[in-house]
């Protein structure tokens, strides 16, 4: 066997054997070069990954050679590497650039503990992308939320441990309702494997608890993925959560959540469970709808800008969520594209606010005043996120955008009102970031802030190459689209191109 | 020459600017050899447009069927080349007016100047909607800066106002007008396939033809004509005014020939080649536009009245004008859809005139108001000579362009008895005399009322230069139009073919 064959237990298996030798690493600077070459090792390995499911192929892999359905089957698909992607880049790009925002915001002995919970939280994130055990996920569920928590409470700001609270009580009452509903799951079909599910839950005996199950599995992936109303923990831990955890958990760990509801909800549920639809599409998208303008609309008066990023994401989920509830190929796609582009642009203005807090005393709308002068490189590739964000074309928010509004098109008399929610959140994200760009480019600066040193090179190199992500999948996304769209295709069970098992 | 060229030529003059920027000599001589440049290019695109081909350039493909691409026709041609042309015109005004205004920021205002010119380029050129709506958007995030020049609280509220509408207006109503055209057909090129594009005899038919009917095609117009705030039609109109507190070559450029320009060829663009004439003429759908396009103009004209800032008054005077091209295309007939064309052509050359001499009285007077300009001819005659002929454009009084395009509107009113725009033109006429005569009237013939704080003759050199080239422009547009005529034939006949 070559090693390329192992490559989808290496995925989980670099980072989480690193992570306790980054632990003990001494000088700090050590531990960090240790986790991000980890983190950049995971990222080669998501690559090489996608480059292989590339033309719709399936890779299997089965743990310790023991066979599926008994033993644990890891499978990457199409909808597997856009998450690996997303998860191992996030973490790379965000540690690439954190090591000083990170010494910044901790003592030097904590450090080596922080990264070694980086890499475990990234592990986690990977093994749930990876896994195709039900049972397997809750597994790695747990490890990331755990990691997570810590790294959100690691830094100075002591407001970050009510909110971490907050996450923990919610986040756990999630994965409970998830392990409840695979519980229920396991009882009728004896089974913890995906694929092996999807072909005996239509022999199950009564139809009753697997109803009951696809309820408590949805609810609690809802919950961890932030879904309108379930998406109280999201603000506050985003804002005080370290400037470098942010970037990297909003561009991944929702989606994750977001990956795990529709595996579930597609592929095992969708089309073997009567009554699912009701459950599922029928019960989202008004939740979806419903977020996306609240999202918007709290963003609009939100003092804070990392808050206000923040409510930005739970519109933002809600129109992957609202994409995937039209249950067809186009509004799927526009889902799981939306997934990668978010990503795109939420992470690269999170990462532009790492380096603005060099200089800024906090993110108060008014503290920012003058930042464009102050550091014109760095706004100005939060100008660029900013616009991909919004949907300006020529970004990559923009080719979501497009997807979403034509598979909300082909709806008919309901699309045209999706239609309008979708625009006029557009139209908001337009305000509420021009109420950040305004007093940024032309405010004046407060008296008291710190200092006023020299952005150093290398980090902004980083955030620019992350800024023109935007650009370059804005203007040439056929990697994205494509996997997206053979997602779409494994999701609905149409194979789009390739074969499909 | 391919089309692209034309891009990348003020692309890379922004970038050697910004360079360039502690040099300010340098610079401005970076700025006038890309002028330069860019008229060659766009001159030898013309040259292949004029003798039957149909330059196209390939840049990407985001989505399926949708391509990032450049197709040239007579429409866009004419746009292209009368924003080139200007933009030499208007650069050497520039460099007089940021010079002898002693203006902050010289560097990002020639940069941003660059990239707002290759968006236009870009629009004009554009072989889809999809490319149009990319540069369209360009074309107003590159001119914001512009508009916020001067950096003080009003006028930031003022460019908010700006962005506001103009990105409001795009994304909330032109994206959604532009993929419902996609859902439908299933292509948003302006030309089906690339086969068509080719052909120069090709005679545009509309690719919504038989498709969408009836109210829903009244719909996606206003989709349309609403969602191209560019085009000012009312009541998108409040960015134009709000645009004034520019400095002034971005108010002639820009706000009388690029941007608004921009608009009002991308509603000519879309009627003549996504809905087509004779199919927008069968369904009556459009008759609205018609209503709407006469109330702009006279509305518009009554407020022009009303103004006693001079450049807010000139701006009034565009919201009307920009409705002239909109009433003809509305019209719906061969002969309008060339009038509007062309007075897409002699409107530019007027209003341009019009704002440098608004300008020019500004750098060498500090005068803005209506009221204060009586007298003034005889301290600046070369000013006020080129205000009288754009003055005259703008009423339509031969020997100006303005009579020109006026001559044809009306004959294409005429081919289908539309008396409602007859009316409007005729009574527009009226109004803008009524504004723009008394102007001259006390510029030449009152005496001066206050003396000047400080005794001033013409403005630098380069504005008086500037301004007279384009007066000169507007007056040999009456006499010399046949190749922009026999041009934009093309788009309503076979061409090779009836040569008026």
């Amino acid at each position: 066997m070559t090693l390329e064959h192992h490559l989808p237990a290496l995925q989980v298996v670099v980072p989480l054997l690193t992570a306790p030798l980054v632990a003990v690493l001494r000088p700090k600077d050590l531990a960090w070069a240790a986790a991000t070459a980890a983190s950049a090792m995971a990222f080669a390995i998501s690559v090489t990954l996608t480059s292989m499911v590339l033309d719709g192929s399936v890779l299997r892999y089965e743990m310790g050679g023991w066979p599926a359905p008994y033993g644990i089957e890891l499978v990457i698909d199409s909808l597997s590497a856009l998450v690996l992607l997303l998860v191992t880049g996030s973490s790379t790009v965000a540690l690439l650039m954190g090591r000083d925002s990170v010494a910044r915001d901790m003592e030097p002995h904590r450090q080596p503990l922080f990264y070694a919970a980086w890499l475990t939280a990234m592990a986690g994130l990977a093994g749930i992308a990876v896994t195709g055990d039900a049972f397997n996920v809750f597994v790695f569920m747990e490890i990331s939320s755990l990691a997570t928590y810590v790294l959100i409470a690691g830094g100075t700001d002591r407001r970050a441990l009510t909110s971490v609270f907050k996450y923990l009580i919610m986040g756990t009452v999630g994965a409970t309702f998830y392990l409840i509903g695979v519980g229920f799951i396991y009882m009728m079909t004896g089974t913890l494997n995906f694929a092996d599910m999807e072909a005996r839950i239509a022999d199950a005996p009564t139809r009753a608890p697997l109803l009951v199950a696809a309820g408590f599995i949805t609810v609690g992936l809802a919950l961890k993925a932030a879904v309108f109303p379930l998406h109280v923990w999201l603000p506050n831990a985003y804002a005080y959560a370290p400037h470098v955890v942010t970037a990297f958990i909003a561009a991944s760990s929702t989606k994750v959540a977001l990956y795990v509801l529709l595996r579930f909800d597609f592929l095992v549920f969708q089309g073997n469970l009567d009554g699912h639809a009701i459950q599922f599409a029928d019960f989202m998208l008004p939740l979806a709808v419903a977020g996306v303008l609240f999202g918007s609309a709290v963003a609009l008066y939100e003092t804070n800008l990392k808050r206000l990023l923040g409510y930005s994401s739970i519109a933002q989920i809600g129109y992957m969520i609202l994409g995937a509830s039209l249950l067809d190929q186009a509004g799927v796609t526009a889902g799981v594209l939306h997934m990668f582009n978010h990503a795109l642009a939420k992470g690269a203005l999170f990462l532009a606010l790492v380096l603005m807090a060099r200089r800024l005393a906090g993110f108060d709308l008014l503290q920012i005043a003058g930042i464009g002068r102050r550091m014109p490189w760095t706004t100005a590739a939060f100008l660029l996120a900013a616009a991909s964000l919004i949907g300006i074309p020529g970004t990559a928010g923009f080719v979501s955008k497009w997807y979403l509004v034509s598979a909300a098109f082909a709806q008919g008399a309901v699309g045209i009102a999706l239609v309008v929610v979708i625009v006029a959140s557009s139209l908001m994200a337009l305000a509420y970031l021009w109420r950040v760009l305004e007093p940024a480019y032309f405010g004046t600066p407060l008296e008291t802030e710190g200092n006023d040193a020299p952005t150093p090179l290398w980090p902004l190199l980083v955030l620019w190459v992350a800024a023109l992500a935007n650009v370059y999948f804005g203007l040439f996304p056929q990697l994205p689209v494509t996997l997206a769209n053979q997602a779409a295709g494994a999701l609905l069970g149409i194979p789009a191109t390739g074969v499909f098992p | 020459m391919s089309p692209a060229m034309a891009l990348w030529v003020p692309l890379a003059g922004a970038v050697l600017i910004a360079l360039a920027g502690r040099w300010p000599n340098l610079r401005e001589t970076v700025t006038l050899v890309t002028t330069l440049t860019l008229v060659v290019v766009v001159a030898a695109v013309g040259i292949d447009v004029w003798e039957g081909a149909r330059p196209y350039a390939h840049f990407a493909q985001p989505f399926p069927g949708i391509a990032i691409a450049f197709a040239v026709e007579p429409l866009g041609m004419l746009f292209a080349g009368i924003a080139s042309l200007l933009w030499i015109v208007n650069s050497i005004y520039s460099i007089g007016y940021m010079r002898g205004n002693q203006e902050k920021h010289q560097t990002r205002f020639y940069v941003c100047f660059a990239v707002s010119i290759a968006g236009a380029m870009g629009i004009a050129f554009s072989a889809n909607l999809f490319t149009l709506f990319l540069f369209y958007e360009v074309l107003t995030l590159a001119t914001y800066p512009l508009v916020a020049h001067k950096g003080d609280a009003d006028t930031i509220a003022s460019a908010r106002v700006y962005l506001g509408i103009l990105l409001t207006t795009s994304i909330g109503l032109l994206l959604p007008a532009i993929i419902w055209v996609y859902v439908t057909v299933g292509t948003v090129d302006f030309v089906p396939g690339g086969v068509l594009a080719a052909d120069p005899s090709f005679v545009p038919r509309g690719i919504l033809e038989g498709t969408i009917e009836g109210p829903a095609l009244g719909l996606l117009l206003a989709l349309f004509v609403f969602g191209v705030g560019k085009a000012a039609v009312m009541p998108v109109h409040r960015w134009l005014p709000a645009a004034m507190v520019a400095p002034t070559p971005v108010s002639a450029l820009l706000h009388a020939v690029a941007v608004v320009k921009a608009g009002v060829f991308t509603l000519l663009k879309v009627i003549v080649y996504i809905f087509g004439i004779d199919y927008l003429f069968e369904q009556h759908t459009a008759d609205w536009l018609l209503w709407i396009a006469a109330f702009t103009i006279l509305a518009a004209s009554i407020v022009a009245l009303r103004q006693t800032n001079l450049k807010r008054m000139l701006a009034y005077s565009t919201v009307s004008q920009l409705s002239y091209v909109v009433l003809a295309a509305a019209v719906l007939k061969p002969l309008s859809e060339v009038g509007a064309a062309v007075h897409m052509v002699s409107h530019a050359f007027g209003k341009i005139t019009l704002f440098f001499a608004a300008g020019a009285i500004y750098v060498a007077s500090k005068k803005t108001e209506l009221a204060q300009l009586a007298g003034i001819g005889r301290r600046m005659p070369w000013t006020m000579a080129a205000f009288t002929v754009g003055g005259l454009t703008m009423i339509g009084v031969p020997p100006t362009g303005g009579f020109v395009s006026k001559w044809y509107i009306l004959a294409g009113a005429f081919q289908s008895d539309n008396y409602l725009a007859i009316f409007t033109v005729i009574l527009s006429t009226a109004l803008n005399a009524a504004y723009f005569l008394p102007v001259v009237y006390a510029a030449w013939l009152l005496p001066e009322g206050e003396a000047p704080k400080q005794d001033h003759g013409e403005a630098p050199w380069p504005m008086v230069l500037a301004l007279t080239t384009t007066a000169a422009l507007s007056v040999l547009f009456f006499f010399f139009n046949a190749p922009v005529l026999e041009l934009e034939y093309r788009v309503v006949e076979p061409w090779p073919g009836v040569v008026p």
